[in-house]
């Protein structure tokens, strides 16, 4: 078979080194580790420095990302990340910084973490915020964890979580890892909360209502006030997932309209960058009354000293090792102060724009199941293509040949054959109409000769990948031949 | 600042939007629900400012390059090979999502391939999966693996691993209802656990015996007979080590762990105050649909060509939902490439140096310290590369007289537990060097 | 779907699985219309002999590549038999759901309840209001 780079195991050669260390100097070279407890030998790769760069670039190249271009994944905020915020978290007085040393030899670290909290706290109108949580699904654990902690101390054995049925598949995932039972809702015909349905579920029996606002069809609840009061009478509590806070930053914030718990994506919102899969960070925002069960530490600032207060007898307890992953905490503090309350309208204000703008663009072109104004993503389907065969896999992957990244497909699951499409404020309109002008020639290939996209993708450095062989033979690590 | 749109752009957006103005899209936000006022935030600063202003706050931090690191616990001052970074700073892989689309996502697939490879040969496991957000939230999710695979639900789980890792634990099982059981050390002081603790309070509901070694205090576990108590009672036995530790003790793998953990900040990755680091979860491969998180297989295109893709996603939220085997999505991808990036470049040989070294080191330096009035090794039993001391003055004083030095001197354990009074965890690794450490054995001669 | 099989001698259920009584042991699998809902199937959990079960019960798991879903037994009684070739050929089941990709083998208790499934009349109606 063909290779487009062999793995790093293939460079390996007896003896060869790519390490440089001084020696040791302590002159200790036995150990008082029983034989039978040391390793014997090791397989690891034995390679040059060359070696490692060159494979390791090698590999770099065949991705796509967003520095080379549009990368339109539906409720995954794919913005542009600033450079300098690479540049700071990369400070020695930050990135050496070790979690145990003492506190006052740590103020830097504490007082932006501090400030990162009071921040969001502004943004999102919540009372305190803990940044602990290391990625959206781990706010949105940490937050149920809360809520029955809540609802513990109160002395009321709730069971379920309510969860529309557009959600991400982390919410009812989440419900199930905090021990309650999701209940999924069906939403109503214009995509939203559908109120008679969620008044019939809400009895007393449920803990929690969890919202995606906008939801994942780029769509504002309208009735979130209607909804909060439902929830709120029946002495629940409203989660909201924040994975689109991108939508209207400066223009709403969710403690106004009556949330309980709200969690940040960081690395979707605040531009840290995705890695490649992570690391992100997932802040909560909660009410005054549900901060008791932050998880610890907090930081607190008495007279001009920050300290890590461990001693909260109410905490759901602790959710990572440490304090959350401060290195992206950095680069989302960098990146909200040097916007402000101003820049960060100017954020959400072209995100809408700019969704809206793709939205009327091409719905004469694929199908629009939802037609309403719409905030940060839009989400079309391709179900008028099926006539000729071809599926919304087949035009993601067309996509491809243009230099776009697809956007998210077959998500919600509440629309066949869904393209949601989220293009991010920082794209401009000449990079958004490219993206039109290729949707709008796939449409017409789709029609004239769809060959083409079931073919597609051929100018990526694989062409479509054998998934079934791959679970059926399920190869996921090296073996030495 | 990072929006590119001219005031032109937008009304020409907004014109064929169809609308007159931005307030009328807002305006699906219902008047009385939208935020009025200015957000309470500091006016913004330009690049040169906020780089002149976090460089301030930096300042502030004393940090382990600027101050000579004796600290562990849980994070560790191991040397990060240039290389490393250089390949972090590549947008290609840090501003790349989750590889979604395969056919544009190969380099980030296929390090992943790479990372498990890599992990599964030095834990000596079977399956690795991409990895997770730290080592304490891969612990606490293998006690639901655990409970999954034997339809078990009592932990137990030893006194001697990290607090925070263990609280960890306490927080992630509590909705659950898994009753957790606490097995304490052995009299004397070994600073081990008791086996026999263990074998008294495993039963037939018992999922996991959880331990961690080299143990929070350093030490080396009796691991071979703690996993004949967790096998012959149709337990699973899960281990936390130290990937560092692995060049030179034995891998998980090879003394029966059924599910393998570990902190990956050690490998390439620097201490950020405690974040992002990188979790990693390796196990049997009978359990491999039962693994939490992303996973890589190999596989051909369509025209034969290798290639890499997402397998086994049917355990993962995204299609199980609520009966996912986790609910994680995002995690520490970019530290799982410094891991593979650290693994490649130290290699086969060093691996067994670094280990080796931060053995000696450590070694050298609580030979040292023991010889010193009023400082005492707590524990008898082999460690490997952290130990805890037993020290006559306070340890926060000692502490503070090192800093003076620009020394991080080690830990107060009596921050975790009102008991570990007058203990200190103290650490050496590979980057430590003699005259470091004789100046510190020097400095603690002088402390009244 | 046009070119569903539905043998018109089998008993189904309303979640898509097929019976086949012989005495006092009855065969079951998924159907045709199933396995082309799920496509290609990569991985089957099948119950241990000896199990016993109502029905209705969760008797397994299907694994495709993107798409998982539970399968039931159509009737009450003792496992004791699953399809072992389906460890190593899960794509049996696509290729001859009615034959080779049969997956359980079931000592039935009750006959009787056999009255409670469908006939492949009524059960076409189901694939075609899908």
């Amino acid at each position: 078979m063909i290779n487009l780079e062999p793995l790093i195991f293939n460079y390996s050669k007896f003896d060869r080194k790519g390490y440089s260390l001084p020696k040791s100097d302590v002159g200790i070279d036995k150990t008082d580790i029983p034989n039978t407890e040391l390793r014997p030998d090791n397989d690891l790769p034995e390679v040059s420095e060359i070696d490692v760069v060159r494979h390791f670039i090698h590999l770099s190249t065949l991705n796509h990302h967003v520095d080379k271009g549009f990368y339109p994944l539906g409720s995954c905020t794919m913005k542009y990340n600033p450079k300098v915020n690479e540049d700071m978290c990369r400070l020695d007085g930050f990135a050496m910084v070790h979690p145990l040393q003492p506190v006052e030899t740590m103020q830097g670290a504490l007082q932006m973490m501090y400030e990162l909290e009071k921040h969001l706290c502004s943004i999102s109108g919540m009372e305190a915020v803990s940044l602990q949580p290391a990625a959206g699904a781990h706010g949105e654990l940490t937050s149920i964890m809360i809520v029955r902690k809540y609802f513990e101390e109160r002395g009321e054995a709730r069971k379920k979580v309510l969860i529309p049925d557009s959600a991400h598949g982390t919410n009812p995932a989440s419900v199930t890892l905090s021990g309650y039972t999701a209940v999924e809702i069906k939403s109503n015909p214009a995509g939203l909360v559908d109120l008679v349905n969620l008044d019939k579920a809400l009895d007393n029996e449920v803990a929690c209502l969890m919202l995606t606002v906008p939801n994942t069809l780029g769509l504002y609840e309208k009735e979130i006030e209607k909804i909060a009061e439902l929830v709120h009478k029946k002495g629940a509590l409203l989660y909201m997932d924040g994975a689109n806070f991108n939508a209207y930053l400066g223009f709403h914030r969710p403690g106004d309209a009556g949330f309980d718990l709200v969690h940040f994506n960081l690395h979707k919102t605040f531009s840290t960058p995705h890695g490649g899969g992570g690391p992100g960070a997932g802040p909560i925002g909660v009410t005054k009354n549900l901060a008791k069960y932050l998880p610890v530490p907090i930081i607190e600032k008495n007279g001009d000293k920050y300290e890590l207060n461990f001693d909260r007898p109410n905490t759901i307890g602790k959710v990572v090792g440490f304090y959350g992953n401060f290195g992206v905490i950095v680069r989302a503090y960098v990146y909200i102060r040097m916007l402000g309350a101003v820049g960060l309208k100017e954020v959400s204000e072209c995100a809408v724009i700019n969704a809206n703008y793709i939205k009327k663009a091409l719905e004469i072109y694929y199908e629009l199941p939802y037609k309403d104004i719409c905030m940060h993503e839009c989400v079309f389907s391709s179900d008028n293509l099926k006539q000729y065969g071809v599926k919304t896999l087949d035009v993601a992957k067309r996509l491809l040949d243009f230099g776009v990244h697809a956007p998210t497909i077959y998500f919600p699951l509440i629309v066949h054959e869904a393209l949601m499409i989220e293009p991010t404020e920082t794209e401009s309109k000449e990079s958004i109409d490219k993206f039109i002008e290729a949707m709008i020639q796939i449409a017409k290939e789709a029609k004239e000769n769809p060959q083409i996209l079931k073919d597609a993708p051929k100018t990526t450095p694989v062409r479509r990948l054998d998934e079934v062989k791959a679970s059926r033979e399920l190869n996921i690590k090296y073996t030495k031949v | 600042m990072f929006t590119p749109h001219t005031p032109e752009d937008k009304k020409q957006m907004l014109d064929r939007i169809g609308v007159k103005s931005f307030d009328e899209l807002i305006s699906v936000i219902p008047d009385k629900l939208r935020f009025k006022g200015k957000l309470d935030l500091p006016e913004p600063m330009s690049e040169l400012e906020i780089i002149k202003h976090c460089s301030e706050i930096a300042a502030k931090n004393s940090n382990q390059n600027n101050f000579v690191s004796f600290l562990g616990g849980g994070a560790y001052d191991h040397y990060i090979p240039a290389v490393i970074n250089h390949i972090l700073l590549r947008s290609e892989f840090y501003t790349a999502y989750t590889p979604y689309q395969a056919e544009v996502s190969q380099g980030t697939l296929q390090v992943i391939y790479e990372y498990q490879s890599l992990i599964c040969e030095l834990f000596g496991m079977d399956v690795s999966n991409a990895g997770m957000y730290d080592g304490g939230s891969a612990f606490a999710e293998a006690c639901h693996m655990a409970r999954s695979i034997t339809k078990k639900n009592k932990i137990l789980i030893a006194d001697t691993i990290h607090p925070y890792y263990k609280k960890v634990i306490e927080t992630y099982t509590h909705g659950l209802n898994i009753p957790i059981i606490n097995c304490g050390c052995e009299q004397g002081n070994s600073g081990r656990v008791d086996v026999s603790h263990f074998a008294k309070m495993i039963d037939n509901d018992t999922a996991a015996v959880l331990i961690q070694s080299p143990n929070f205090f350093g030490i080396l576990e009796s691991v071979r007979e703690l996993a004949e108590i967790a096998h012959k009672n149709g337990a699973l036995f899960i281990v936390c080590t130290d990937p560092i530790s692995l060049g030179l003790l034995n891998p998980p793998g090879n003394y029966g762990a059924d599910i393998a953990v570990g902190e990956g900040q050690t490998l390439g990755i620097p201490s950020s105050n405690g974040g992002p680091f990188l979790g990693v979860l390796a196990c049997r491969k009978d359990y491999v649909r039962m693994l939490p998180g992303r996973l890589v297989g190999k596989t051909n295109d369509v025209e034969g060509k290798t290639g890499y893709v997402l397998v086994l996603q049917t355990r993962e939220q995204h299609i199980r939902r609520d009966k996912a085997t986790s609910n994680i999505c995002t995690n520490e991808a970019l530290c799982a490439l410094a891991a593979t990036v650290y693994l490649s470049i130290m290699g086969k040989q060093g691996i067994k140096e670094v280990a080796s070294q931060s053995y000696a080191k450590s070694h050298y330096l609580a030979q040292e310290i023991s010889k010193i009035n009023g400082f005492s090794l707590e524990f008898k039993h082999p460690f490997f590369k952290e130990f805890v001391v037993r020290t006559k003055l306070e340890p926060d004083y000692i502490i503070s007289e090192l800093i003076k030095e620009n020394i991080f001197g080690g830990i107060n354990l009596e921050q975790f537990n009102r008991k570990w009074k007058n203990l200190m965890l103290i650490c050496a690794t590979e980057k430590r060097t003699k005259p470091e450490i004789d100046k510190y054995i020097s400095l603690l001669k002088e402390l009244k | 779907m046009a070119d569903t099989l539905i043998p018109k001698e089998l008993k189904y259920t309303s979640t898509h699985e097929w019976l086949k009584i012989e005495g006092d042991t009855a065969v079951m699998g998924i159907t045709d219309f199933a396995q082309k809902e799920l496509s290609d199937i990569v991985y089957l959990d099948l119950p241990e002999p000896g199990k016993i079960l109502n029905q209705g019960d969760v008797l397994g798991t299907i694994e495709a590549v993107k798409a998982v879903s539970d399968f039931y037994t159509p009737i009450s009684g003792t496992i004791i038999e699953t399809n072992q070739e389906l460890k190593t050929a899960p794509d049996l089941v696509n290729k001859e759901p009615y034959g080779k990709g049969w997956m359980v083998k079931i000592k039935v208790t009750n006959n009787s309840e056999v009255t409670n499934l469908l006939n492949a009349e009524a059960y076409e109606k189901i694939t075609v209001a899908h």
